[in-house]
């Protein structure tokens, strides 16, 4: 397992107002494959994608990364632990900095203390090309990108850290449909060039499908079914899984020719 | 980035005029402010303008040469308050969260207090003079910039992208100067020209009262001090300071003002004139129909068209879907239609009427409010957080059908029961933010169809739910369709909710309705439109094979409604355009029963 969680509980909050976020939730990600989490809102798959970058500290349990626990790490050794394990947010509008020019954003990624994007500049027009973009956006600011392109950029810059995993927090749910089928393609040819590996989360089930090895399904801070994503979408264990597909407006679909 | 309004212009012009007089008048004027005449408590004279002061000198030349010492006076005392105010607010945003809070409340406590009062305080500690009352003053506007900075760095560092930079392992002292505080800079600027007319009164106060500039030293309060002494002989000599002062104050708070307006992106984009537009007429609805929509473009005052000669019909009992991308025009032919588009954009139609109520003229409130159910997006914003939910259940039956409030609210009950919200009773005397997403979207509902309207819009309404509570919404809708023949518009970008609920489909790109089909034919992708064919293609889905191929995408981006070319809008992406497509904006041909595309390629084999 290049990444995982073992037993992990994440609590908001103390005595009789704390929340339990994460209830002794344990899943892994092996190199160059990707978990899918699913579940709705307040399921706790944010809270999870968090704990694994080391956003939210857990009560109990461990994070494991290349199967050292990093979860009790803290000032300058979690700094260099953290560049390891990357995210990228859904909302491509809050997670670019106004003031920055894409160049710097990216520049920052690969040397966060100085983030000169004059002496990284070839290395900043090599991952926007990575990512399908001109070597020129450079220049401009975010607010001159649209959405698919800003997600774009943001994935630029969390691969430019050059990390081992990359999370993915509902990177596609502010996007239109083919603006997302866009960025999807785009992380597939990326696992497979670049061997990513990678935890996907959303909420909609067709796009897990379609991106993920293996899928967990999270409702109420546990994971309810965990297994290779063809078993879990074929035949659901879980009753709570199966309502969750069943809820999917889905087409009767076959395509006609 | 600052953009340059005429307050903005004429406050920045005025202040630096204002500093030319500082930094000339002692050279200029020295002597004369010095000079005693005989002439001591003279009026208004050729000689001199504003009179003199006990001592003989011209009131006029010492206010001027009071112009340098004041302005530094000032610009130090602003300088203080900024730095050791934002000084302060980063550092109690930078500590852990306990120092954090009490930091917080701490420095509302000093916000609370009138800085002049803490000025006073400091003078009394530190003494007379003038570096004590520069001090005081900056030390007791400093708690302003301390909490602005404060509360707007939490803003800030609760955005995605200072996460990023922490991940990052960028150093908090960076995040600081590179992710923060570029972020906050135009608040703290506008408060710095607040603060500086703030301290410029307060420093005068001071030396007013005796606290601040000694003598002979002296500033535009102490002038004032003088002159008042003499106010029922001379009264000129007072006003020459008083009015520096106030002028000096006002420019400054024409250039925070001008910051304010010229940082809000919002605010002031060019509107020129409105461009008259003939409506030009669609095809004929058929007989019966209850809603009809002929030639419907909306435009922004420039002449932009953000919907462009769209042409529908909705007949009664039927859903209609609408679909499309974002920028494709779809909610606001609904908002359109409901008569409730935003302000500065402008609907004309040939055409647009409801069973026999006109939409394109003066409808009457009372009909458009109990014919038209609207649903919207977001549930959370869509009722009035103080309000109790009864009475804005009932709000349109008893505003507009004269119901009584007790039959009112028994209805309302009855409707959310009809929604399937358990326990009624209890849920109208409950504020919004009581009942959760789901509960609120069924109320939405409710209340929607409370006054029996002939037609429900509903815009996205289940784009912010869950799936599981997607459906059960989807079901509600059908059930109120089946049970109520209620007509049905419902918006959406996502195919497969549409594909669910809906009886027929409008597909739009770029304004316009390019396809037209029955659900039937949309579920097994018998799409006509070259566009509506790659939005199905693009869209993943649950039963898709295991062997996953790439998305089939299309390259490009929807047009901008400025920049829509002559011809078919989805040309330049289509695979299989033909030359006219370029020129010729092509008009919906049938294609079967029920069905139609505005496609030049359709028909045409490939």
């Amino acid at each position: 397992m290049r990444l995982a969680a073992e037993n992990l509980t994440v609590v908001f909050g103390h005595g009789s107002r704390a929340h339990v976020a994460l209830d002794d939730v344990s899943v892994g990600v092996a190199e160059g494959t990707t978990l899918g989490l699913v579940g709705e809102s307040g399921s706790g798959k944010s809270t999870l994608a968090k704990a694994l970058v080391g956003l939210v500290r857990p009560r109990t349990g461990r994070i494991l990364l290349d199967g050292a626990d990093v979860s009790a790490l803290r000032g300058a050794r979690l700094a260099a632990v953290r560049r390891r394990v990357q995210m990228i947010s859904q909302d491509p509008y809050s997670s670019l900095n106004p003031r920055m020019t894409v160049g710097q954003a990216i520049a920052e990624a690969i040397d966060p203390r100085r983030a000169d994007h004059r002496r990284h500049a070839d290395a900043v027009t090599g991952w926007l090309e990575t990512v399908a973009l001109d070597g020129d956006a450079a220049a401009r600011y975010p607010h001159e990108f649209s959405g698919g392109q800003r997600q774009r950029i943001a994935i630029a810059r969390a691969l430019a850290a050059e990390p081992e995993v990359v999370v993915a927090d509902e990177i596609t749910s502010a996007l239109d449909c083919s603006v997302q089928a866009e960025v999807l393609n785009l992380l597939a040819g990326l696992r497979e060039r670049l061997r990513l590996t990678m935890v996907f989360i959303s909420h909609d089930l067709a796009v897990v499908r379609h991106v993920s090895d293996e899928v967990a399904v999270m409702n109420r801070g546990r994971i309810v079914e965990y297994g290779p994503c063809r078993r879990v979408y074929r035949s659901p264990a879980h009753p709570y899984t199966r309502r969750l597909l069943g809820s999917v407006p889905a087409f009767p679909l076959q395509e006609s020719r | 980035m600052i953009r340059w309004t005429a307050g903005l212009k004429a406050g920045l012009a005025g202040l630096a005029a204002v500093a030319l007089v500082g930094l000339a008048a002692p050279y200029l004027f020295g002597e004369a402010a010095q000079q005693l005449s005989g002439a001591a408590r003279e009026g208004v004279s050729a000689g001199h303008w504003l009179g003199t002061d006990a001592l003989g000198r011209d009131v006029l030349a010492r206010t001027l040469v009071a112009t340098r010492l004041t302005l530094l006076m000032t610009a130090a005392a602003t300088a203080i308050a900024g730095v050791l105010g934002i000084l302060i607010g980063t550092t109690v945003w930078v500590a852990g969260p306990r120092v954090r809070e009490t930091g917080l409340r701490l420095i509302d406590v000093m916000v609370s207090y009138p800085a002049v009062i803490l000025a006073l305080v400091v003078a009394a500690i530190l003494g007379a003079g003038p570096v004590a009352a520069v001090l005081a003053i900056g030390v007791a506007w400093s708690p302003a910039f301390a909490r602005l900075t404060a509360s707007l760095a939490a803003s800030v560092a609760g955005r995605d992208f200072v996460a990023t930079a922490r991940l990052l392992g960028v150093p908090p002292y960076r995040v600081l100067t590179r992710h923060l505080l570029p972020n906050i800079a135009e608040p703290l600027l506008v408060l710095l020209s607040v603060a500086f007319a703030g301290t410029l009164t307060a420093l005068s106060g001071l030396s007013f009262l005796g606290l601040g500039v000694q003598p002979p030293a002296y500033d535009w309060g102490a002038l004032l001090d003088t002159g008042l002494e003499a106010i029922y002989t001379n009264p000129a000599e007072a006003v020459g300071p008083a009015v520096a002062i106030t002028l000096t104050g006002v420019l400054a708070g024409f250039v925070g003002d001008g910051l304010a307006a010229g940082s809000d992106p919002r605010a002031g984009r060019g509107r020129d004139g409105w461009s008259p537009s003939a409506p030009v007429p669609g095809r004929r609805a058929p007989d019966g129909a209850l809603l009809v929509v002929d030639g419907l473009s909306v435009e922004l005052p420039g002449g932009v068209r953000l919907v462009d000669g769209v042409s529908f019909h909705v007949m009664p009992g039927e859903i209609v879907g609408v679909v499309g991308e974002s920028g494709s025009g779809k909610s606001l032919t609904a908002m359109a239609v409901a008569r409730l588009l935003p302000d500065g954009v402008r609907a004309t139609a040939a055409g647009l009427r409801l069973g026999d109520l006109d939409l394109t003229g003066r409808a009457e409130p009372a009909r458009l409010a109990t014919e038209i159910g609207v649903v919207y997006q977001d549930p959370s914003a869509s009722f009035n957080p103080a309000l109790r939910m009864g009475g804005q259940l009932t709000e349109v039956l008893r505003r507009h059908r004269g119901v009584g409030r007790a039959e009112a609210r028994e209805r309302a009950v009855k409707a959310l029961e009809a929604v399937r919200i358990l326990q009624p009773e209890t849920v109208v005397r409950r504020h919004p933010h009581e009942l959760s997403g789901g509960m609120r979207q069924r109320a939405m509902i409710a209340s929607a169809v409370l006054p029996g309207p002939r037609l429900l819009i509903a815009d996205e309404p289940t784009t912010a739910l869950d799936v599981t509570v997607q459906a059960e919404v989807l079901e509600l809708l059908k059930e109120i369709n089946t049970a109520e023949g209620t007509a049905m518009m419902f918006i959406s970008h996502d195919i497969g909710v549409v594909g669910t609920l809906c009886d027929r489909v409008l597909v739009m790109y770029a304004g316009r309705i390019v396809e037209e089909l029955p659900v039937a034919d949309l579920r097994v992708g018998r799409a006509a439109h070259p566009y509506t064919r790659a939005l199905l293609a693009a869209t993943p889905r649950l039963d898709e094979d295991e062997e996953r191929g790439p998305l089939t995408t299309v390259p490009g981006r929807p047009p901008a409604p400025s920049a829509r070319p002559g011809g078919c809008a989805f040309a330049p992406r289509c695979p299989v355009a033909l030359p006219i497509c370029a020129t010729d904006p092509p008009a919906p041909v049938p294609t079967g029963e029920g069905r139609s595309a505005a496609c030049h390629a359709v028909g045409v084999p490939s």
